[in-house]
């Protein structure tokens, strides 16, 4: 389980985070949504310390992160698997070297059993034959899957995703939403996933926690986000048509 | 103001660069990758900018010789001296500044756009130690052997050139590049070339590693890059003159 408490974060004189408190379950799919530039990937980002929060705490397991040791933050580190907004592979290893990486800089296993792992990994994502494709030859979804595969190489108990659908056709979006459900079920791990796509809120929001312009509004399930009269998520959550109609037709009964 | 800014920027990079690095063993393997990455590839150009280098100096120098007060081995000297002392340590130096540290500026830049390096980072990975201290090291080590051919090469360009035109015979030239040779001109050069070796990597990895934006960006920090080192090289070549051989 992970907590913020009174988590502010400012770039020069703009605050992006205001006093944000919450909590992210274990074994739950954990979403945040909210606009671009309300300030997810920021958040995230102080979660995981690529960014130092102004002032507040980041607890994992009741343990505050930023003020850990050098080593006891590598400790924590090692158990996060982060998939970035662009998949963020590196570009001059092939897919196996991507995945093999963390293995070879923070294991002592064999050849053999790092090339299981990362099969064990690229399967579990229904990848096949694409170990020795460098990134650029990957299609977006493809790119998706293989930096899932590398987030979970190293048996994370911590999994952050930010934005892992945008840029995917609808229906690669809800095959990597429900892979992104599974692997959480699966391994008993806590999850957070950013978004602004209300079919990812409705596929696997298990909790879900709205911020606009850097405060968090609301919380609550999937059921719940539609039945909350809070003015922004109602603006947020009903933005599409297809979402109006939702309404409309529940309305109507 | 600005630049007061860059320089503690600066030093804090290579303070966190300069840790010990999280594996051994694919430290070693990257050091490698990176001497042959920055120094072998750059042979071809090396060469062919050397030879040349060496042939005009030897020109002009025996055109310029006309009256009969000045022997004509002074073109050997001279073009030995003008190869070893400026003309391999300094001028190749900005080459690989356009080759070398330009690559360097543009693929740390895109790493830092695409989030590689927080990707590095998020694994628990000091990404300025496992990306800059390498290519460091590589063209620390790998860069005199660099120029020291580029004075051979130099020097050969210029014999052929004397020799091939009959401007000055072999023999003159031969005795000119013996003369009076002292050692230290060479570990002067040496000396500049380890510290353009850092500051042609060094600097430019700092460029990369400060990118923010996209890919306008990354040619942005690249373009700098070249430029605030060449200067650099540059005012340190005077400061280096002036302190090692006054
Ligand atoms: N490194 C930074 N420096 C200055 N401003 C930033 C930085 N990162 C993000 N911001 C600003 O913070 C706000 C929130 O950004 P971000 O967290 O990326 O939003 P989201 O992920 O919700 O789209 C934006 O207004 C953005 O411009
Ligand atoms: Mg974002």
């Amino acid at each position: 389980m992970i907590k913020t408490v009174d988590l502010y974060k400012s770039f020069g004189e703009t605050e992006v985070l205001t006093e944000i408190n919450t909590e992210f379950e274990r074994g739950k799919t954990n979403l945040i949504i909210g606009a671009s530039g309300s300030g997810k990937t920021t958040l995230t980002k102080c979660i995981v310390g690529l960014i130092k929060p102004t002032k507040g705490k980041v607890l994992y397991e009741g343990k505050d992160f930023h003020a850990m040791d050098f080593q006891e933050k590598k400790e924590i580190r090692k158990k996060i698997g982060f998939l970035f907004q662009g998949g963020a592979l590196f570009d001059s290893q092939t897919v196996e070297e991507n995945l093999q990486f963390p293995l070879d800089m923070f294991t002592n296993q064999t050849a053999k059993e790092k090339l299981d792992r990362v099969n064990f990994c690229l399967d579990r994502v229904n990848l096949k034959g694409v170990n020795k494709l460098y990134p650029a030859e990957l299609s977006g979804g493809m790119k998706k899957r293989v930096g899932i595969a590398r987030a979970i190489a190293m048996k994370p108990q911590y999994l952050f995703c930010d934005e892992p659908n945008s840029g995917l056709d609808p229906k690669t979006s809800i095959l990597i939403d429900n892979l992104i459900k599974e692997i959480t079920h699966e391994y008993d791990i806590t999850t957070i996933v950013i978004t602004h796509d209300m079919n990812s809120v409705l596929e696997i929001g298990e909790n879900v926690m709205f911020i606009h312009e850097g405060r968090k509004l609301w919380e609550g399930s999937r059921r719940e986000i539609l039945e909350t009269n809070n003015r922004e998520v109602v603006e947020f959550v009903y933005a599409s048509s297809f979402m109006q109609t939702i309404r409309e037709k529940a309305n109507l009964k | 103001m600005k630049l007061l800014s860059h320089i503690g920027r600066f030093t804090l990079l290579m303070l966190i660069t300069f840790k010990r690095p999280e594996s051994w063993k694919s430290f070693r393997k990257r050091i490698v990758t990176e001497m042959n990455d920055l120094g072998l590839d750059s042979l071809p150009i090396i060469a062919v900018i050397s030879v040349f280098m060496g042939a005009v100096v030897t020109i002009q120098t025996s055109t310029n010789i006309d009256s009969g007060f000045i022997p004509l081995y002074t073109v050997g000297f001279a073009a030995r001296q003008s190869v070893i002392l400026e003309f391999s340590p300094t001028i190749i130096a900005l080459i690989l500044v356009g080759k070398v540290g330009s690559s360097i500026s543009s693929e740390i830049g895109t790493m830092r756009v695409t989030e590689q390096i927080d990707a590095l980072e998020i694994m628990g990975i000091n990404s300025a130690n496992f990306l800059i201290f390498p290519k460091i090291i590589a063209a620390v080590l790998i860069n005199p052997f660099l120029i020291t051919l580029s004075m051979a090469i130099g020097i050969a360009g210029g014999y052929a050139v004397a020799v091939g035109t009959g401007l000055i015979g072999a023999s003159d030239y031969e005795y000119g590049i013996q003369l009076d040779f002292k050692m230290y001109d060479y570990y002067y050069a040496m000396i500049k070339t380890v510290v353009f070796a850092f500051v042609l990597t060094s600097i430019p990895a700092y460029f990369g590693y400060y990118t923010s934006g996209g890919s306008v960006e990354v040619g942005k920090s690249s373009t700098t890059a070249v430029v605030v080192s060449s200067i650099v090289i540059l005012i340190l070549n005077y400061l280096l003159t002036q302190l090692l051989l006054i």
